[in-house]
């Protein structure tokens, strides 16, 4: 018998954890000196108070569901795969080679080429971590953390050396074509007159990144190699015994993890910036592994927990612009909702499965119902 | 009575060395213990008999100190006493010897015995008594063994007795074993039931935990059944027969033996010659293998476990590669190429039902569903599209399956680990037999299931013979063996030592090959005391 | 009646008080943060200074993502904070983005280049690096006795090696057999605040005989002025005066007054003059530290002749190259 209600694992929990992180951020913020219940006012209306506040709530959560995803799906074979980061700068680079080679007529030409590129460059710089995962038995983390730092020395080289317009300061690259510009969100609600998400950096990429959620959860649960992926993460000897290949399925499924991760590019160098930049990934690999654990590796958790990031982000820099909390201690409690949601998971679980138990066991007693299974 | 010798109370001589009164513990909804009392006499072996699941080891771990009773009072010597941790178990004198020994591998004996019984910060003083008091016991009990020799390098049931002389070091009065024979050979077992009686002899009490009906009849003095968390009876050994044993611990009559047909066995379908394998470390674990299993026949692999059988069945089942040759109905199989896999292995009719069905058969935190598709998913009858697989349809298919293989409750939703040790095994029963293979693989295939299962589970693998079909059955259960095989087949250090015919063969002679004893004619004598089993 | 006209007055009062708010200058920092003991240090200085003196108030932003560049400039345009000013030259493109849809808003950016012909509501403040450059190059050259000089950069931009050009230049004017030793710390942002990698450097740049070093690297500079301090030769500061930081053994410093530019900036408030403006020796915009830590190192000669120069330079009678101009430098390789 499990221990808990669904509901309670996958709803009642991450929302305790939540309220525990904020009320300590509440603590925190009235340490220094700051009203807690201002600073949430301000978070909440700069976030979700208005259009403009949602595009960007939006676009930041579009870079945490293709890195979310992107865990996710690694997650499901018990890869961790920590170098989300990486794959996404290496997905830039791919991004900014295909919109600067071409002068695009039009975005709808440009942006299936640019999502190819995006999505090969980051499963490229996967796939040597996994190959050596696979074959050699290098442990995935140490490899995935090094090709992190490999990849952004070779944005670097590549920006510096390669992409950057000659006389600029910025080790960026060049402004990508007219041609390669995609919609807006004010772009695509222009029919209510142009002032709803105005200015906002939100894109149709938030829409590729809701189609992703999709093609996940049906590649997850309704194909055989999501099947196998699943059957490996669970158990590789029992994988061996069924016949899937762990060599085969450890380079699949980071391929796939990198390709998401990579794909991520969209939204911020092609939709965004229009530009590569250094760096334009700012993090989002890292915060794509908070946002999976704490959507437990499933897209609609992920989607939640992606928007949840994406709030915090935009309302933290409303934080920052509105009050003088100082931008570390913005930091400070996202750093506690992933501390709360993903390491310190147990320490809320725990109790609450106890209270469920208490709670069962009290109505058996009063019910006297049959005596339970034979202990295991 | 030696047992209240040392009690400084008023202890009478009959009052009992240990006494359990209306113990109960709950794992959550699970009732574990049940309002459980025993009275065990000093002096005397107390066998607890019972399935698993039935509740032995949590009794046990309660009186160790590993759990605390939601209810009930533990009387030592007639005593009550608080049993917090394993220190206040062992000051009051009781040891445990686990199923799985906890013994510092690369350490030897004397070592290990006095590991967590040091005198004070330096180790010379306290090695050199403990040589002394390892001497004098050894004596005493028949306990004799070599105090510097290396753990690693001594067999599992030396290994046995090192735990048995950790307690007594520890001056334990009462010695609690849990599954001792699980890992022994029926001779080393022989050996093992000598030194607790002549524990008994010296006024020790010993309690036997075991799911193993013949030892309880050989050994105890008095036993208690267990099922479902309650204590059903106890009785005198010497009143009581296996039959109402094994009635008591299922609640219904039970059938011992396998009620089978003779076999009429048709043409070779397996055919194994020097048959080679290596673990990852390089270690030889199969020296050149040979057999074949023809159709309708069962071949049973007996065998101390750790001598080639998993590798064995590893090898044929796909997971793990060898050298030798395989062959199927003629075919040769690929022993470490690309077709050395778990799915060419089904493609060409082989199923396997694995020795270790909680990490290799099932996958515990999938759905019953998922598990009847595993190593089959790539069936077309759930493929309807190269992509996508067909979840409804393989429901479907579990609901049938665990209805004609009676698996408990029939829901397909359940995870694999919800369901008892039984009714997990028949979901890998449904799954492979189902697949009508020319050939069976099937390892342990009652290890860990309740004894009304087995029955079933016997019942099934004898009707799969009698279609036609060649089983190859690897039990280190000898009554299993003998019961099942039609034709039995003995291994000992990666070799086949001989092959016999159910018929013609009793456990003596199966247990000395087993040891690696040849049993030529004339060579009737017993046991070594240095036999190593596995590296 | 009154009663109305007192509530229309208490209205209007407020109303510009409002406005009066409103108009308060924004000074938004790069990415490196507010107290970088650098650029950014500088930027708050000025404006620090100007809140001071005027008892006006200021809003500012420390960045931490790309997508905020765009983000603080419309949240404060639209605010109707005037001027808003910037920091660093990763500026300049999303002013070019914002600056349209505001044209009532003047924007600042000091070290990027916005067009003028094109935003008329910009200011892009540009320092002749270069010059102070020179002028520093010369002292370095005249207080060498090995005739080798280092230079250790921050992040290899063409802004740094603008510094760099304009140093050996300074170099070779006073002696033309000189070896200069320009190295770069890094091609990535952690370049600007690396003083371990610093030292190294300056180490490895001694090593081959170097016996003044110029640094031009931000927090990673700090590494430069202690190792040479500590190994007995001469450093020179940059942007800040810091001179103070090792007395004796910090030669001078190339100054740029980043301070200045925003406190003129604030002080001009929305009746600030666009386009761009060039801050150079002759508008005291780059110039070279001399005060009481440093006096008693710079020989009357060399001072002298570094007047001299910075004059004819002022007058255009010698012509410093710049680097940025067409991405080569005369006098070193880089």
């Amino acid at each position: 018998m499990d221990t808990m209600p669904r509901w309670a694992d996958v709803a009642l929990i991450p929302l305790l954890n939540l309220l525990i992180a904020f009320v300590l951020s509440g603590l925190v913020i009235l340490a220094i000196g700051e009203n807690p219940i201002e600073a949430v006012e301000t978070m909440i209306t700069g976030a979700l108070g208005s259009t403009y506040g949602w595009g960007y709530t939006l676009y930041y959560t579009t870079n945490f569901l293709f890195t979310g995803l992107a865990v996710s799906v690694a997650f499901h074979a018990r890869l961790f795969n920590i170098g989300g980061e990486g794959q996404a700068t290496l997905g830039g680079l791919g991004v900014a080679l295909a919109c600067l080679s071409v002068n695009w007529p039009h975005w709808l030409v440009a942006l299936p080429v640019a999502l190819t590129a995006a999505a090969l460059f980051g499963a490229a710089w996967a796939l040597i971590p996994a190959y050596f995962q696979a074959k050699r038995g290098s442990h995935i983390v140490i490899t995935t953390i090094m090709f992190n730092f490999i990849g952004a020395a070779l944005l670097n080289y590549m920006l510096v050396n390669v992409l950057k317009p000659a006389g600029q300061m910025e080790p960026a690259s060049g402004n990508f074509p007219p041609g390669a510009s995609l919609p807006t969100f004010q772009d695509i609600f222009a029919f209510t007159g142009g002032t709803l998400f105005r200015g906002a950096p939100a894109n149709i990429t938030f829409f590729i990144g809701v189609a992703a959620c999709f093609l996940v959860w049906w590649l997850i649960w309704h194909t055989r190699l999501g099947y196998a992926i699943r059957s490996f993460g669970q158990s590789e000897p029992a994988a061996v015994y069924a016949g899937i290949s762990p060599v085969k399925i450890t380079v699949i499924a980071m391929l796939i993890s990198g390709a998401l991760a990579g794909a991520m590019a969209i939204n911020n160098v092609m939709g965004e910036a229009e530009r590569l930049v250094l760096n334009s990934v700012e993090g989002a690999g890292f915060i794509g592994i908070a946002v999976a654990l704490m959507g437990r590796s499933h897209p609609f958790g992920v989607f939640l927990a992606a928007l949840l990031f994406g709030f915090l982000y935009q309302g933290g820099a409303e934080l920052s612009l509105w009050t003088s909390i100082p931008r570390e201690l913005v930091i400070v409690v996202q750093a506690l909702v992933i501390l709360f949601t993903g390491a310190l998971d147990n320490m809320v679980r725990m109790p609450v499965e106890r209270m469920f138990i208490a709670a069962r066991l009290a109505r058996a007693e009063a019910k006297r119902a049959k005596p339970a299974e034979a202990a295991e | 009575m030696t047992g209240g010798g040392q009690n400084t109370g008023r202890a009478e001589t009959a009052a009992p060395a240990i006494e359990l009164k209306g113990i109960s513990k709950a794992f959550g909804p699970v009732q574990a213990n049940k309002n459980i009392s025993i009275r065990v006499q000093p002096g005397s072996i107390h066998g607890i008999i019972g399935e698993n699941g039935a509740g032995k080891s949590t009794l046990m771990s309660i009186l160790y100190g590993f759990y605390k009773a939601d209810a009930g009072e533990i009387f030592i010597k007639g005593r009550k006493t608080e049993i917090p941790n394993s220190e206040a178990a062992i000051a009051a004198g009781i040891g445990m010897v686990f199923q799985h020994f906890k013994l510092v591998q690369n350490f030897t004996v004397l070592e290990n015995v006095v590991l967590g019984a040091e005198d004070g910060a330096l180790l010379r003083p306290s090695l050199a008594k403990a040589r002394d008091e390892l001497r004098s016991l050894a004596d005493e009990y028949e306990l004799r063994i070599d105090p510097d020799a290396v753990i690693d390098e001594i067999g599992v049931g030396m290994q046995q007795r090192v735990e048995i002389l950790k307690a007594l070091y520890r001056e334990a009065e009462i010695l609690i074993l849990d599954e001792p024979t699980g890992v022994l050979t029926p001779a080393e077992a022989d050996h093992l039931f000598r030194i607790l009686r002549g524990l008994k002899d010296q006024g020790k009490t010993i309690i036997l935990i075991t799911h193993k009906l013949r030892e309880i009849m050989e050994v105890t003095d008095t036993v208690s059944v267990m099922r479902r968390g309650e204590m059903t009876a106890t009785v005198k050994t010497a009143e009581t027969s296996p039959e109402q044993l094994a009635e008591l611990m299922v609640g219904r009559k039970v059938l011992l033996r396998v009620d089978k047909k003779p076999a009429t066995p048709g043409g070779t379908v397996l055919e194994v010659e020097n048959l080679k394998v290596r673990d990852h470390a390089g270690v030889e674990r199969l020296k050149g293998v040979s057999l074949t299993v023809r159709a309708g026949e069962i071949l049973g692999i007996a065998g101390v476990a750790g001598n080639g059988q998993s590798e064995l069945l590893q090898v044929l089942g796909g997971i793990a590669h060898g050298t030798g040759s395989v062959r199927l109905n003629g075919t040769e199989l690929d022993l470490t190429g690309r077709f050395s896999d778990g799915r060419s292995r089904r493609a060409k009719g082989i199923a396997h039902v694995p020795e270790d069905r909680q990490h290799l058969g099932l996958i515990m935190d999938f759905a019953a569903w998922e598990n009847v598709a595993f190593g089959y998913q790539g069936d077309p009858a759930y493929n309807p599209t190269p992509w996508r697989i067909d979840n409804a349809a393989i429901r479907a298919d579990c609901a049938g399956k665990m209805e004609r293989f009676d698996v408990r409750p029939p829901n397909p939703l359940l995870a694999a680990k919800n369901f008892s040790g039984g009714n997990q095994q028949k979901i890998v029963l449904a799954r492979e037999i189902e697949r009508n293979p020319e050939l069976l693989l099937i390892g342990q295939p009652t290890r860990g299931v309740d004894i009304g299962a087995i029955e079933f589970i016997h019942q099934r693998i004898v009707q799969l013979r009698d279609t036609g079909k060649a089983i190859l059955l690897v039990s280190v259960e000898l009554d299993e063996i003998m019961s099942l095989s039609d034709r039995i087949a003995v291994m000992f250090d990666g070799r086949i030592m001989g092959e016999r015919l159910p018929g013609e063969t009793d456990e003596r002679e199966l247990g000395l090959l087993m040891a690696g004893m040849d049993s030529a004619p004339g060579n009737g004598r017993p046991a070594l005391e240095t036999v190593g089993g596995g590296h | 009646m009154t009663v109305m006209k007192s509530i229309l007055g208490a209205a209007a009062t407020l109303a510009l008080a409002a406005g009066a708010a409103l108009a308060e200058p924004a000074l938004i920092y790069d990415l490196g943060g507010k107290f970088d003991k650098s650029f950014n240090e500088a930027a708050f200085n000025g404006a620090s200074r100007w809140a001071e003196e005027t008892g006006g108030s200021f809003r500012d932003i420390e960045l931490s993502s790309e997508a905020q560049r765009e983000q603080a400039l419309r949240r404060f345009a639209e605010q109707g904070f005037n001027p808003i000013v910037t920091t660093g030259f990763s500026m300049a493109g999303p002013i070019e983005t914002v600056a349209p849809d505001y044209p009532d808003i003047k924007f600042v950016t000091i070290d990027g280049y916005v067009d003028p012909e094109k935003h008329p509501n910009v200011l892009s403040v540009l320092f002749s690096e270069h010059e102070g450059s020179y002028l520093v190059g010369m002292a370095a050259a005249m207080a060498s006795k090995s005739g080798t000089v280092g230079f250790v950069g921050g992040m290899d931009i063409p802004l740094i090696r603008k510094f760099a050009c304009g140093y050996a230049q300074g170099v070779k004017a006073v002696n033309p057999d000189a070896k200069v030793i320009a190295n770069m710390t890094g091609s990535d942002p952690s370049a600007w605040n690396d003083p371990v990698k610093g030292g190294e450097i300056t180490k490895a740049q001694i090593g081959q005989g170097a016996d003044v070093v110029f640094a031009a690297a931000g927090g990673t500079g700090l590494g430069v002025l202690q190792t040479a301090a500590d190994e007995g030769i001469y450093s020179i500061g940059v942007d800040s005066n810091q001179n103070y930081l090792h007395p004796g053994s910090v030669l001078t410093s190339m100054l740029k007054r980043v301070d200045n530019a925003v406190y003129d900036a604030m002080t001009a408030g929305e009746g600030l003059e666009t386009g761009v403006a060039v801050k150079d020796l002759s508008n005291r915009g780059v110039g070279i530290a001399l005060d009481g830590y440093n006096e008693k190192l710079m020989s009357f000669e060399a001072l002298a002749s570094i007047y001299d120069a910075a004059a004819k330079i002022e007058a255009g009678e010698i012509e410093v190259h710049d680097y940025s101009a067409d991405d080569s430098c005369p006098d070193l390789q880089f």
